[in-house]
């Protein structure tokens, strides 16, 4: 098991927006997680990359247990290192360039030296088709284009895993096919992966697996196939239909 | 125009001009200096959420924006002196014209530190930078930028109010005026060659102003 989360908590206020959510990643595995807008899945994505405290709850992550509630900076530092994180809005860091997006981690946090870290950009940059717009700013780019340099920023770090948080949901629908190709790719190419999502295509035919929440808990995990084919619970099965039903 | 003005103009605009350059400007610079590192502290102060010393920094901002800087000037000078604090004209007007302005620009730099999205900071946090390095390479430089109009309206604001030095005898530009004034009475032509020099120095701080926004502008687009 690479990482497993446990009984994740999370309160806003009143609101209880994650009531105990487990989950279980293997490496390789591509996980969707699907639901219904409030159902806590941006929410859970945060928490286990500590954008957001959790009240309660536990990662462990190639063997090593943390508390999601108390970490402190340094687990908290030692885990951002594994992983990377591919946000809706790209956040792209606007002051510089494409290359310097994906160098400046590398040179800062991980202390690699300039042209090595140029090397290791330019790289993941040319597997996102991104290596000519190195000079380009952000606001140069089309939003496919910025999401694009955004995950060759995640995939410079060498990440055991990448989490996307709705990675086409900002973008213009004509823009949706070039990074889900590239998120196809990396699923290909077995990197591991946990992806919030609204693209049901992706979830049925990318994806491995999926987790299915609402309103704060999990109603549903399993093998992708399955949960589109045959939906145990009654929630799921209301999902899947919704999902056929604007098909057509 | 008599021939006895013309001399008068011609014989005191070098005059007025090197005082303009020899005091005005160097006085601009240092207060404007000393009110930027003042409201880059108070600032980061008030957006890093220091308990305690944010009150500090709203205080200060509440006693110079609710006092006029003339008041600021005589209390410092004319005032402080008499608990044994005395102090040189310059160094006073430098610290009071500073510390005041310094006050604004701090509003100016929050305002312009809180426009930054909130998701820059994440994705620095996610590419596993710290707190300072976030700073220092992403939130700063691009609050930077969003504050740089408003800076240097501060800028051209300080370089006139530096005028009022004169009011605790810095022999600047505008005192200098007044002295000559005082030997030949014509006011006209001498505070409007004053305010000629003024206007000059205020066009090139726009020009820079003007420049600088540009090489600014490199990345383009709006911060989101």
């Amino acid at each position: 098991m690479m990482l497993e989360a446990k009984d994740v908590k999370k309160n806003f206020g009143e609101t209880e927006v994650l009531r105990g959510i487990d989950m279980q990643v293997e490496k390789g595995d591509v996980v969707a997680i699907l639901g219904p807008s409030g159902s806590g899945k941006t929410t859970f994505l945060r928490c286990l990359n500590f954008l957001e405290r959790a009240d309660a709850g536990t990662l462990t992550f190639d063997g090593k247990t943390v508390d999601l509630h108390t970490a402190g900076k340094k687990e908290i530092a030692a885990l951002r290192q594994k992983t990377a994180f591919v946000f809706q809005n790209y956040n792209l860091f606007l002051n510089k360039t494409v290359l310097d997006n994906v160098t400046l981690g590398l040179t800062l946090a991980k202390k690699i030296r300039k042209q090595d870290a140029k090397d290791i950009a330019v790289q993941a940059l040319e597997r996102v088709g991104m290596r000519q717009w190195l000079d380009r700013y952000p606001s140069q780019l089309s939003g496919g284009q910025q999401q694009r340099v955004a995950i060759a920023r995640g995939l410079a770090s060498n990440p055991e895993i990448i989490y996307f948080d709705e990675p086409t949901s900002a973008l213009d629908p004509e823009l949706i096919g070039e990074v889900l190709a590239v998120m196809r790719q990396l699923a290909e190419d077995g990197m591991t992966m946990l992806v919030v999502t609204h693209e049901m295509d992706f979830a049925r035919n990318v994806s491995r697996k999926v987790l299915f929440m609402e309103h704060g808990v999990v109603v549903e995990s399993g093998p992708s196939k399955e949960f589109f084919a045959h939906p145990k619970e009654e929630r799921s099965k209301a999902f899947v239909q919704s999902i056929l039903d604007a098909r057509q | 125009m008599t021939e006895r003005l013309w001399g008068i103009l011609t014989d005191s605009f070098p005059k007025l001009l090197g005082y303009g350059i020899r005091v005005t400007i160097p006085l601009t610079v240092l207060s404007f200096s000393l009110a930027l590192a003042v409201a880059l502290v108070i600032a980061l102060i008030q957006y890093a959420d220091i308990k305690g010393l944010r009150q500090v920094c709203r205080f200060y901002i509440w006693i110079v924006r609710g006092t006029p800087l003339l008041v600021q000037l005589y209390l410092v000078f004319y005032g402080l002196p008499s608990v044994g604090l005395v102090l040189e004209a310059f160094p006073a007007a430098v610290l009071v014209l500073g510390f005041n302005e310094g006050a604004y620009m701090a509003e100016t730099i929050r305002g312009a530190l809180e426009s930054v999205s909130r998701g820059q900071l994440e994705a620095g946090y996610c590419v596993g930078l710290n707190y300072l390095q976030i700073m220092t390479h992403i939130v700063l430089p691009q609050a930077f930028r969003t504050a740089f109009p408003a800076l240097s309206n501060s800028m051209i604001s300080m370089l006139k109010e530096t005028s009022m030095a004169a009011t605790i005898t810095v022999m600047e530009m505008f005192r200098q005026a007044q002295v000559i004034n005082g030997r030949v009475y014509e006011s006209l032509g001498l505070y409007g060659e004053v305010a000629l020099i003024y206007l000059i120095f205020c066009t090139l701080l726009s020009w820079g102003q003007r420049f600088g926004e540009k090489k600014l502008g490199a990345y383009g687009g709006k911060t989101r």
